[in-house]
């Protein structure tokens, strides 16, 4: 399993949009600070096609260290959640590592 | 915020770009980290988070109406966990960005 970093996806807009390397990894960068501004004002970011990034209020519980046993309280939150879209899964699914053909 | 509001924002942030170039690589980000996704691999991004497809064994799943025990299939499920930086952000804790370099 590879891992893509940055690097990757600048490469790619690099080769798509044929921006210079400095410029692309420069646009990335505004995307990604555009959509963390978005969240972290607490606004949903919703991507067609690709999926939704919700910003989901929890209330506060009680929790256990699981080492000690010692009941402490988790304060209320805010944690982000990604919902993949329909197109996503499906892509994700369509061409996924092959499966067994045998009947089960 | 959409991503027709997304892209409105990057074109007023880049005059000397077309709004064509903004659309494609908008497409071209998202879009890379769904084809590494299909392919198995994943995506991380530093202080944003990291894109992963996690495999769902087949399951016997059931039609509530019916009760009948019907094949779920195994698949892959997109999975997101955002980065530290994006999540205290999230939760309102101060961004460290610049700050002391404790780690």
């Amino acid at each position: 399993m590879n891992t893509l970093t940055r690097a990757n996806l600048a490469e790619a807009i690099y080769t798509q949009v044929g921006l210079s390397r400095n410029e692309s990894s420069a646009l990335l960068e505004s995307v990604l600070h555009r959509v963390s501004e978005a969240l972290a004002g607490g606004e949903a970011v919703k991507i067609a096609a690709f999926g939704t990034f919700l910003v989901r209020q929890k209330g506060q519980r009680i929790g256990r260290n699981p080492k000690t046993g010692v009941e402490v309280p988790i304060l209320p939150r805010k944690v982000l959640t990604f919902r993949p879209s329909q197109v996503m899964k499906a892509r994700i699914n369509g061409a996924s590592p092959p499966l067994d053909d045998d009947a089960a | 915020m959409t991503k027709s509001e997304l892209i409105a924002a990057l074109v007023a942030e880049n005059p000397h770009l077309r709004q064509p170039d903004i659309e494609l690589i908008v497409a071209t980000i998202f879009d890379e980290i769904t084809a590494a996704l299909a392919r198995g691999d994943r995506v991380e991004l530093r202080g944003f988070g990291a894109f992963s497809a996690k495999q769902r064994d087949p399951r016997t799943g059931r039609n509530p109406r019916t009760g009948a025990a019907v094949p779920v299939a195994a698949k892959a499920v997109p999975y997101f966990k955002p980065g530290k930086e994006l999540r205290e952000r999230v939760n309102g804790e101060a961004s460290a960005a610049t700050g002391p370099t404790a780690s």
